[in-house]
């Protein structure tokens, strides 16, 4: 049986105003992202990636089309909505990591859970097991700048997991890594999605992509070039 | 979930520089004057009556010249009052008493050094001097206080032990022999401290002597009356400067003379307290409306700086609510902590300041911490710091998300 759809693009545009032109970042792009699967999205730089990972991620709204999130439409939900979904179904893995500077490593994999009014004892407890799962227990309370950057990819991680999403979103999980570390972050995303998540990652390494993902997205000047797919 | 971002709040306070808190010198300085002013209280202006010779006894006084019913009255005065005025007024029948005195600047001298000073007259009658004392409210340090029947003796004033420097280092103490405009006489007895520069350095000497020695005749220069009824002092006192009026002929508002109660006294002044409490009041809302400029300073900068942040939270699911009560509750802090460090400095100032008074008037003031006070201006501190915040928290709200991040 096919597995449920969690993620829809239907003919999906989004247009920027540079001055007199217009800049087609996304042009026209539909494609479908079930349950389960690990996907992603390649480009060489320009090629619209960036723009498509934030209308998956409801950061940003298509100038024209429909983006069906488990089949709800998002394309023209309010800010806070989107703020709401975004909490609830998707959590984001950032290149440069982008953790909070001034909270700890267990403060910033719990401040999701904030938002989405988790009591305190509750968060402590979902903190400590996702530190558990990306092994960093022992370096709970150190802050960001104390920590390596394969260490802070995997607090990033374990606060994407933090709101338990359906959907995982990376952009460019390995590329502030080295090679050995980039491993190891891939492996826990690996892991995240033999255990059921679905990823979406965006990368402009074609080996990464090749390696990981079930369907690659070939993107060029805001359009799908190529979609490949490797049998799991 | 306040609850939550109060921490947040703290959090990224604690991570701010220098800067952020020099912005909230404004806050501190406003509210550091409100609190110690307020803290201060009655002390202020018992330390400003006592400088001024007002006591809270009930006595009316009665001085010639339309001069302020404060310290001796000058040598100006066109037209004195007479002992015949004094028995007139005692006359009245609300009147129970009258004391007259004279207060005249004299020469005094003593261990080769001279000083000029003042001497107040003291009643040969018991009753009366008994009177005297009650309005000047002090008893004996050293020695004794004068009898009806003493001639040839004086007390003095506290400053005339106190401050041997005035006397090329001598202490005058009872027993020591002093000159008056070159005539011996005994000190017998010193004065408790006042803390008043006038009446601490009187020269109290029996009426006769002060007569004889100055050559007076009838005149007097003050005439201390004790009501029959102290609750209704503002009565007899209306009863005396309509008599005055007509003894000496003048049209009411025209008094060359002036009437004065304590109660009047310290009403004139409380108006002068007024007019200095608002003088500080308006420095404090000046300091507190520079306070707010530099916390909407440091938050507008807070948000430029943390722009990325507030993409990040909005990525990991946070509403414009959020960013915004992060904000607002961060900047009402700021407010908070400038308000709680003026208000403890300005209590310390206060009760630094009643020791203080205690200390230069020997009073015996307790400070008062009021803490309704305490409470109400740290609420407003936080909601100055709220109202500071309004605007840029709007806006870090309002970041857009993608913007935000790329920032």
């Amino acid at each position: 049986m096919e597995k449920k759809i969690v993620i829809e693009l239907q003919n999906v545009c989004k247009y920027y105003h540079m001055g007199h032109s217009i800049v087609r970042a996304v042009d026209g792009v539909s494609l479908q992202i079930r349950e389960g699967e690990f996907v992603a999205i390649m480009g060489p730089s320009g090629s619209g990636k960036s723009t498509m990972m934030n209308l998956i991620g409801s950061l940003d709204v298509p100038t024209k089309g429909r983006i069906l999130l488990d089949n709800h439409d998002i394309s023209t939900l309010s800010e806070s909505n989107l703020a709401q979904i975004r909490g609830k179904k998707i959590g984001f893995i950032f290149q440069s990591f982008n953790l909070i500077g001034n909270l700890t490593a267990k403060e910033n994999i719990a401040i999701p859970m904030i938002f989405q009014g988790y009591d305190a004892d509750e968060r402590s407890f979902r903190a400590d097991k996702l530190l558990e799962l990306v092994q960093l227990s022992e370096r709970k309370d150190h802050s960001p700048n104390e920590l390596s950057g394969g260490q802070q990819q995997r607090v990033a991680i374990a606060r994407a997991l933090a709101n338990s999403p359906e959907v995982i979103l990376a952009d460019e999980p390995t590329g502030n890594l080295d090679t050995k570390t980039g491993e190891t972050v891939m492996d826990f995303l690996n892991d995240l999605n033999k255990k059921g998540k679905t990823i979406v990652m965006v990368t402009h390494d074609a080996d990464l992509a090749k390696t990981h993902a079930h369907i690659v997205y070939w993107l060029k000047d805001g359009k799908i070039e190529k979609v490949t797919k490797r049998s799991i | 979930m306040i609850k939550d971002f109060f921490s947040l709040a703290f959090k990224n306070l604690k991570s701010r520089g220098i800067r952020s808190w020099l912005t909230l010198i404004g806050i501190f300085i406003g509210v550091t004057a409100v609190v110690s002013l307020i803290s201060l209280g009655n002390g202020l202006q018992l330390a400003v009556a006592t400088q001024f010779g007002v006591s809270a006894n009930q006595l009316i006084t009665v001085q010639a010249g339309g001069l302020s019913g404060y310290g001796p009255p000058g040598s100006a005065v066109v037209d004195p009052l007479t002992e015949e005025d004094a028995d007139a007024i005692e006359r009245l029948s609300s009147v129970e008493n009258t004391v007259t005195r004279n207060i005249k600047s004299v020469k005094v001298e003593f261990n080769d050094k001279v000083n000029y000073r003042y001497i107040g007259s003291m009643s040969d009658n018991k009753k009366d001097l008994n009177l005297i004392y009650t309005q000047l409210d002090s008893g004996a340090l050293l020695g004794k206080l004068l009898t009806e029947s003493d001639r040839g003796k004086i007390i003095l004033g506290y400053n005339y032990y106190a401050k041997s420097d005035d006397w090329d280092g001598k202490q005058i103490i009872p027993g020591k022999t002093i000159l008056v405009n070159d005539r011996k006489f005994e000190v017998i007895g010193i004065l408790e401290k006042q803390g008043s520069l006038i009446t601490d350095n009187v020269v109290y000497m029996p009426e006769d002597d002060v007569k004889s020695l100055l050559n007076l005749n009838n005149t007097v220069d003050m005439i201390i009356v004790e009501p029959k009824n102290k609750e209704e002092i503002n009565k007899t006192k209306i009863e005396i400067e309509k008599l005055l009026r007509d003894r000496r002929n003048v049209k009411l508002g025209e008094e060359d003379f002036e009437v004065s109660t304590p109660e009047a006294s310290l009403a004139t002044i409380n108006s002068v307290l007024s007019g200095v409490q608002v003088f500080i009041v308006i420095i404090a809302s000046i300091s507190i409306f520079i306070g707010v400029i530099g916390i909407i300073n440091t938050m507008t900068t807070s948000v430029l700086e943390r722009k990325k942040e507030i993409g990040i939270s909005k990525s990991i699911g946070a509403r414009n609510e959020h960013i915004f009560l992060q904000f607002f509750i961060e900047s009402s802090l700021l407010g908070l902590i400038g308000g709680l460090a003026g208000a403890i400095f300005g209590t310390l100032l206060g009760v630094a300041g009643i020791y203080g008074i205690n200390n230069w008037l020997g009073t015996q003031l307790t400070p008062e911490i009021d803490f309704i006070l305490i409470f109400s201006t740290l609420l407003g501190s936080f909601l100055i710091g709220g109202i500071a915040g309004l605007v840029p928290a709007f806006k870090a709200a309002k970041q857009n998300p993608v913007e935000a991040l790329r920032s």
